[in-house]
């Protein structure tokens, strides 16, 4: 099998880059996380969303830079404060042959946010939103307030089909004979654990894809996934690991491809208990939590030296963050500079809070979530402690970590302290970390969902309202940008840096880097 | 074990006469790989214990260790002046100092662990073995049910409820080792206690504790020195396991597993030095064990006595 | 023999249930898998739909009375990450795992004997005295270093295996298995190897042992002293003082290479039940968990009676019994 994939290769590169749809070609990918389930709206997580996006389409789609794009709906617009048109695309066919049309989106829009046992559910991007048929071809989304992340929720969702998909079990997706959608993929087979394979959709309405069949593995393990393709058993890895891209650039025969995440790394402060659990003064006793002191906050942030933890913990792989989202991207402010790596004025402030001679915390992080966490969580504790903070690191499996950092403590309240974490806005711009990191928890509304420090700051939340009810770009833009601007101000969280992701393929492939972290086939491209 | 070892150098004396004491020391020194063993690993213990007061860094000293220091290649001079005769880690710490440190860690652990777990195995296996009946039943399901919990599913639970640490580490590895203890001592005292010579113990009127411990323990030695030394060497590799799967010990006051699983991701970098020392550091540890180990079983053996 | 294997099954009945109780409750204490598994952009309100559709909201001794209703139905509940029952799940990864732990118990003997027969019976020649040292580079290294140093070795640098993965089934007798094809078995090699390695090294030394042991002993001696053939007393006689505890760690060792292949899976992205269950342990999948476990259990007490049963054929001495007769 190995041996063919290399003649079709050669082959290939002697017929030079003649791309017909008659060309046979298989590709074989190594993923980094396996998909949980074929069914589209079983589970929304990255793989799985990246999966889906091969044998299913959305009525819209996101570009690399996760822009919006036309998919199944060739225009979407809000026609009053409450009600957005989309118009379908037409003679768009399923793989089964069956027609795509308005029926297809009112049934999935029903059966998206309630598939039974769903661990994470597409409820959260359509609740509020009702789909009405117009007409086969015009869809009317409406809502209950003004919404203008409508484009953006929308380009989430996979369209499956009102025959084989709507009336279908979770079991059926991965058996396959739901899996049909109308996406650039068919699917052929699906062994968990061990492989995901799909065939070119000849009928596909957009660009056809380059690559006759396609192959997915789950190669969990990062050296292993390295080693894979560097036996040549795989043609493109996905989650190259830091440690080895310096080798892989030394390699003739491997082409890596990178680009910027939508995911910032960042530090949460407790600031909602007068006395944090795992800040004390440094001969154990109990003081007044000195994170609640913006002070303090502006302090820590200061001694982080990013350019080192970029350089030294990431191999020159990610870019020092200042704000929420990496320059690009809708809704970041273009005031904000990264916080200058400044001791001596750590220290000064610390003085000047009342905090000469330090104090004592723990840094609580995940070890098997984002790149290279544990030791970043590392780094920024040897960084704290050259300023007095003596700072001890505590990682732990994501499984034990995100339970108790969002209500571990016996109230039901986040456990710890200071904790690092990540952020990858799904939706592509700011409102996103604004809303769930940065605004006051509020169960009710839904808004701080992830707000584990409790910064609570009343204007900036206004700020963000205001934001999430303006449908007009620029302006939306602004305040975005603004509210942005004041939680830096008052370091409502410490961003560290952007991930930047890393594929690697074998030489005469190169892949599109995306910034929603997605691997995929169609982005795969021959040089 | 460790107690035997560290005292036989002082037998090589010459003397006339020879107590049991010498005589066994005696035939250990026979085998000059077990002699080089024990000195490897004399010289091991040595410079673990005393680490604080030959190495350059505290690798444990966050104010010490310098990410800026990271992955110098071996004979690099670090920021604070001395030199990283073995280079330094991901986390800029001195792998020389960091190796010793994590040794004193491993060993207190892979020791520690297998002593408790031979104790606690050896007591229920000979238990079992001896009084048969019901307890016996009940004891070795207990073993079943011990045998197939996977480790890295006690390291998990001790871990989420207890929180990371030494004693944890050790407490997931004894539960983890016990069985097989108790399971080895049972099969062998099943067989030994159907001899003739316990059976004729048995008739002279002797105590059940004095037959135990005087006639089925001694027998059932040899097989427990190979689980035993092999269980030591495995409980050193299993918490280097556990640190692969992120329920080790902490990142920050890494064993010489740490190191040798924080060493994994860098096999293919080109940076051969932070998984190759600690490696090497391992190997030369549980191999001069087994091979110590080996040697002790055939002096102890009383049947293999010429 | 017929009551001795009844009450056995009977008391791995109890074993299975107290298991089920322990890994329900345990992996119930490290925590709730809803913060991880729902999307980060999920705000409280899906958060909390997401805990009542996967009932975690109930106490939880009314979620292991539905669990057990379910069980007694043989319905071992649905998987949290994948939906699907958990059953069905262990099933499908089964036979990878079998295969795996086969083949590496058959490398294991193969190896092993021989190897520790020669270093026993020869304890002075410098060959036993190499397979020795060598035997104990088998359980020095940590399973993950060695599992990437064979790939990097065989499949990277040398280029003469598959690095990872499973390979093409085939089917003989209706069962589809990788050791049917070509292609299968040489996928099957390297992770194969590296799971028997620590076995290897373990027969090795309990035969040398036990060989040594047998040698020295008066029906050894009287046999030799009667002019039996060197051949005779070794394979009849020797062998059969060795196989005990040969037979007893690979009985433990077969359960362990199932329960435990969870670091070769992962290294060597083998599609077997134990990297299901890592996966399932680092998500809290916890009908996955206990399922898997209630069944290793199962399998472990069935193992432990075959065992002892090959015990009184081996060994006449060893009656069975679990009773005091």
């Amino acid at each position: 099998m190995k041996k063919t994939t290399k003649v079709l290769a050669a082959a290939a590169s002697v017929m030079a880059l003649s791309l017909t749809a008659a060309s046979a070609e298989k590709l074989t990918i190594g993923l980094a996380s396996e998909p949980t389930s074929l069914d589209p709206h079983f589970h929304n997580l990255g793989p799985n969303n990246a999966m889906s996006r091969h044998i299913f389409d959305r009525l819209i789609n996101q570009d690399e830079l996760q822009r919006l794009m036309p998919g199944l709906a060739v225009s979407w617009e809000p026609i009053d404060d409450l009600t957005w048109e989309f118009k379908l695309r037409e003679g768009v066919t399923f793989h089964d042959g069956t027609p795509f049309n308005a029926d297809d989106v009112v049934c999935t829009v029903e059966r998206a946010p309630d598939v039974p046992n769903s661990p994470a559910s597409f409820g959260t991007y359509l609740k509020g939103k009702t789909a009405v048929k117009i007409d086969d071809y015009t869809v009317h989304f409406i809502t209950e307030e003004p919404y203008p992340l409508m484009g953006n929720d929308i380009s989430t969702v996979p369209i499956i089909s009102d025959e084989t998909g709507c009336g279908a079990s979770t079991e059926d997706f991965n058996a396959g004979t739901a899996a049909v959608g109308t996406g650039p993929f068919k699917f052929v087979s699906y062994t968990p654990g061990a492989s995901i394979l799909v065939e070119r959709n000849d009928d596909y309405w957009g660009d056809a894809p380059v690559w006759s069949e396609v192959e997915f593995r789950p190669l969990t393990s990062g050296p292993t996934r390295v080693a894979a393709l560097l036996a040549g058993d795989v043609d493109m890895i996905a989650g190259v690991p830091t440690t080895d891209i310096g080798t892989l650039e030394g390699n003739s025969d491997i082409q890596l491809s990178q680009g910027v995440s939508n995911r910032v790394i960042y530090l949460h402060m407790d600031q909602f208990r007068e006395n944090s659990p795992f800040v004390t003064a440094k001969d154990g006793s109990e003081i007044k939590n000195p994170l609640m002191d913006v002070r303090v906050r502006k302090a820590i942030s200061m001694a982080i030296n990013r350019d080192a933890i970029v350089d030294r913990v990431m191999e020159g792989v990610a870019i020092p963050a200042g704000q929420l989202l990496p320059e690009g991207f809708f809704g970041v402010s273009d005031k904000l500079d990264v916080v200058a790596y400044d001791p001596d004025g750590a220290k000064a402030l610390l003085e000047e809070a009342g905090y000469g001679d330090g104090f004592a915390m723990t840094i609580h992080g995940p070890n098997d979530r984002y790149i290279n966490d544990a030791r970043i969580a590392e780094a920024v504790a040897q960084m704290l402690t050259r300023i007095g903070i003596q700072t001890a690191v505590e990682t732990m499996p994501r499984s034990v970590y995100f339970g108790r950092a969002s209500r571990g403590s016996p109230d039901g309240l986040p456990e710890f302290s200071f904790i690092l974490v990540g952020w990858g806005a799904g939706s592509g711009e700011a409102s996103s970390p604004l809303k769930s990191l940065i605004h006051t928890h509020n169960a009710d509304a839904g808004f701080g969902a992830s707000n584990r420090g409790r910064h609570s700051d009343p204007e900036v939340d206004a700020v963000i309202e205001e934001a999430l009810r303006t449908v007009d770009d620029a302006k939306r833009q602004d305040l975005l940008a603004q509210a942005t601007e004041m939680a830096m101000e008052n370091v409502a969280i410490i961003p560290t840096h952007f991930q930047v992701n890393t594929w690697a393929a074998k030489k005469g492939l190169k892949y599109n880097a995306r910034t929603d972290e997605y691997t995929l086939a169609i982005g795969v491209v021959k040089e | 074990m460790t107690d035997v070892t560290t005292e036989a150098p002082a037998a090589v004396a010459p003397v006339r006469v020879e107590t049991p004491f010498q005589r066994f020391a005696s035939e250990f020194f026979e085998s000059k790989i077990a002699t080089l063993a024990l000195f490897t690993l004399i010289a091991i213990i040595v410079l673990a214990v005393l680490a604080p007061w030959i190495t350059p860094q505290n690798p444990y000293d966050l104010a010490q260790v310098d990410v800026m220091d990271g992955r110098l290649p071996p004979g690099e001079e670090a920021f604070a002046g001395y030199t990283m005769w073995l280079g330094s880690d991901g986390a800029g710490r001195d792998l020389f100092s960091a190796i010793l440190y994590g040794l004193r860690i491993s060993l207190s652990v892979g020791v520690t662990s297998g002593i408790i777990a031979l104790a606690i195995g050896m007591a229920v296996g000979l238990l079992a073995a001896y009084t048969g009946g019901r307890t016996e039943a009940v004891i070795m399901r207990v073993v079943d049910l011990q045998l197939s919990f996977p480790a890295t599913l006690v390291a998990l639970m001790l871990v989420a409820i207890l929180g990371k640490g030494i004693e944890n580490i050790i407490l997931a590895l004894v539960v983890a080792q016990w069985a097989y203890y108790a399971r080895t001592v049972r099969g062998t005292a099943l067989v030994e206690r159907r001899k003739e010579y316990v059976e004729a113990a048995a008739c002279l009127g002797l105590s059940n504790m004095r037959i135990i411990f005087r006639h089925i323990l001694p027998n059932c030695l040899a097989p427990l020195i190979v689980v035993g030394t092999v269980q030591t060497a495995s409980a050193i590799s299993l918490e280097a396991t556990l640190s692969f799967l992120g329920v080790g010990l902490p990142q920050t006051e890494p064993s010489l597993g740490v190191l040798i699983a924080n060493g994994f991701e860098y096999m293919l970098s080109g940076r051969y030095w932070i998984s190759v020392f600690p490696g090497l550091a391992l190997l030369f540890t549980v191999v001069s064990i087994n091979l110590v180990g080996d040697q002790l079983r055939d002096v102890l053996n009383p049947r293999l006595k010429k | 023999m017929t009551v001795f294997i009844i009450r056995r099954l009977m008391q791995a009945v109890l074993v299975v249930f107290l298991m089920s109780v322990i890994v329900f409750f345990g992996v119930n204490v490290i925590g709730n898998p809803v913060d991880m598994l729902v999307s980060p952009d999920a705000d409280q309100a899906d958060i909390q739909a997401t805990i009542e559709r996967l009932g975690l909201d109930r106490p939880i001794l009314e979620q292991y009375w539905l669990f057990m209703k379910g069980a007694l139905q043989g319905d071992l509940g649905n998987s949290f990450i994948f939906g699907e029952p958990a059953l069905k799940l262990i099933l499908q990864h089964m036979p990878a795992t079998m295969e795996l732990a086969l083949t590496s118990l058959v490398l294991a003997v193969l190896f092993g004997i021989p190897l520790g027969l020669f270093a026993g019976l020869y304890p002075e020649n410098p060959i036993s005295k190499g397979i020795m040292a060598t035997s104990i580079l088998g359980f020095s290294l940590p399973t993950f270093w060695v599992g990437l140093m064979l790939i990097i070795l065989f499949a990277v640098e040398l280029g003469l295996l598959p690095s990872t993965g499973r390979g093409d089934l085939g089917t003989f007798l209706g069962m589809q298995s990788s050791l049917f094809t070509l292609d299968g078995l040489s996928h099957l090699f390297l992770p194969a190897l590296n799971l028997a390695l620590l076995n290897i090294s373990l027969v090795i030394r309990l035969t040398r042992a036990g060989v040594r042991e047998a040698m020295g002993q008066d029906y050894v001696k009287f046999a030799r002293a009667k002019g039996l053939s060197t051949n005779r007393i070794i394979f009849v006689h020797v062998m059969k003082n060795i196989l005990i505890p040969v037979v007893t760690v690979l009985g433990l060792e077969f359960g362990s290479l199932i329960a435990f292949s969870v670091v070769t899976e992962t290294i060597f992205a083998w599609p077997g039940m134990g990297k299901l269950l890592i996966d399932a342990i680092l998500q809290l999948d916890r009908p996955v968990v206990v399922a898997y476990l209630m069944i290793i259990v199962l399998f472990f007490v069935v193992i432990n009676l075959v065992v002892d049963i090959l015990y009184s054929v081996l060994d006449p001495r060893v009656r069975l019994q679990d009773h005091g007769q």
